[in-house]
């Protein structure tokens, strides 16, 4: 899956948590939690948005790889199917 | 015929604006039927009556602003006896004090008013926008938004900025977004008069100890790998569940200091503070915390916390902490020295849970550890039994499978 799909869907669920967050305003190479004010619960309501948006299973052995922006859009690309 | 109250929603609500009747007279009611809209410091609510009747007669205008207890309307024809436990706004002093009481439904259930201000669930403004509004001495309520459903980003702070050199500030309030500045700033008021009350009346004591997360990480590991990502469990679930554990067995630390003297809380209603987005903070209980399971704690605190940014919260919720919990979370610092919310007399705080050498049987071992904290009311108990309660915290929370 495209790269700029799978960034649009993420700034779709993140506007669901953290409405006035401007996805082009972060920086895709540093911590995202730095970047917005996401506690544990906005961050769990986040990967269950993603999960449910794009299909994709994400285990929470793999929370520790997604830091960054970036991160996230590496995984999700490489776990989407096509 | 009954009296309908106007309802507590907390110690630190004490007065409510009736913003307008939803029924007049004439009109039968039955129990969950929302008869007014009240304005109270932190958001709109619609007032739900829990009799069947029949409205005889509005005692109170719109626009008139009355303590809790007040009487709004009359019902005649009510369809069950009136008991005093009934009749008395769930915030009054009687509350605790009959434990005997009806265990239904609470006499009144607030929900949000469909309001036709904006919610102010959402002031879709980012700490950092906000900030560099302050910065730019720009009024956030003459912004408008570009982001995602209107919500201001810095960059609408930025190009307001430069376009208001020169400009008068301030010149365009609307009338909604003025609504919710006064709003942000009673709710700051509210959170000002209950905590300075706090440190006026109460002799806090305060206690921490560190407790060593190592088994409760393992063992919500464990869980949540074989979960699907809707059904996983926080940290914070395993937290709220043993402090609502120890909060049975040491009574002193669970009930409301009203009129002189304690009353002790035979239910646990743990209160959780949840923060909000745009500022302040609401700590409504999640009921009968003690008799959940883990999940169920899970699943009422992520409903909790969406209705309370939603600003969506029952009167018994906002009314009935019986203790309340404070946690930093991830994104915290390890300590918090809490202030206690009255008429409750303890608070437990957790701060952020972070990697510590630890030495157990002889060993040295790299372990999560949180430090968790007491501050509770030196009219009701004292440090020994304090800390025996933080003790039973943290063995609790050595066995979670047990939780």
């Amino acid at each position: 899956m495209e790269a700029n799909a799978v960034r649009a869907a993420i700034g779709q669920v993140l506007a669901t948590i953290a409405p006035e967050v401007a996805l082009d305003a972060l920086d895709p190479a540093a911590p995202l939690r730095d970047q917005v004010d996401l506690d544990s619960m906005d961050f769990l309501n986040f990967i269950v948005g993603l999960h449910e948006r794009l299909q994709v299973d994400i285990p929470e052995a793999d929370y520790a790889r997604l830091v960054s922006l970036g991160d996230l859009v590496d995984y999700l690309v490489a776990k989407r199917p096509g | 015929m009954i009296e309908f109250k106007l309802p507590s929603l907390g110690a630190d609500m004490d007065r409510g604006r009736l913003l307008e009747w939803r029924v007049k007279p004439g009109d039968v009611v039955k129990r969950g039927d929302v008869v007014a809209v009240v304005d109270t410091s932190k958001a709109a609510i619609d007032v739900e009556v829990w009799h069947a009747g029949t409205v005889h007669a509005l005692l109170l205008q719109p626009g008139d602003d009355v303590p809790v207890g007040t009487a709004m309307l009359t019902l005649s024809g009510a369809d069950e006896p009136v008991e005093a436990a009934a009749q008395t706004a769930p915030g009054a002093a009687e509350r605790a004090a009959a434990p005997a009481g009806p265990a239904g439904p609470a006499p009144l259930a607030v929900t949000p008013a469909a309001s036709p201000e904006p919610a102010l669930g959402r002031r879709r403004i980012s700490p950092a926008a906000r900030k560099r509004a302050e910065e730019l001495g720009i009024s956030l309520d003459t912004l408008a938004g570009t982001g995602p459903d209107g919500a201001v980003t810095i960059e609408d702070v930025q190009r307001a900025g430069s376009a208001a050199v020169g400009a008068a500030p301030a010149a365009a309030v609307t009338p909604a977004a003025a609504a919710i500045a006064e709003r942000m700033s009673a709710m700051r008021q509210t959170i000002a008069a209950a905590m300075a009350r706090s440190k006026r009346e109460i002799p806090h004591y305060y206690l921490a100890t560190e407790i060593p997360l190592e088994k409760a990480t393992q063992w919500l590991t464990r869980a949540n790998a074989e979960r699907p990502v809707t059904a996983r469990i926080l940290m914070a679930a395993l937290l709220i569940k043993a402090t609502a554990l120890a909060a049975r067995k040491y009574p002193e630390l669970n009930g409301f200091y009203r009129g002189g003297k304690f009353e002790p809380s035979a239910e646990v209603h743990v209160g959780v503070a949840i923060s909000l987005r745009q500022g302040g903070l609401i700590a409504p209980a999640l009921l009968a915390t003690d008799r959940k399971n883990v999940d169920e704690i899970m699943a009422a605190l992520a409903d909790l916390v969406k209705r309370t940014r939603a600003f969506s919260l029952r009167a018994s919720e906002l009314s009935q902490p019986t203790i309340t919990l404070t946690n930093l979370g991830e994104q915290g610092v390890e300590l918090v020295q809490a202030v206690i919310y009255p008429p409750q007399v303890a608070i437990v705080g957790f701060g952020k849970p972070i990697g510590r050498a630890w030495v157990e049987d002889h060993s040295l071992r790299l372990i999560p550890v949180v430090t968790a904290s007491l501050a509770a009311d030196h009219r009701v108990s004292d440090g020994h039994r304090g800390a025996l309660f933080l003790a039973h915290v943290r063995d609790l929370l050595q066995e979670p499978d047990k939780l």
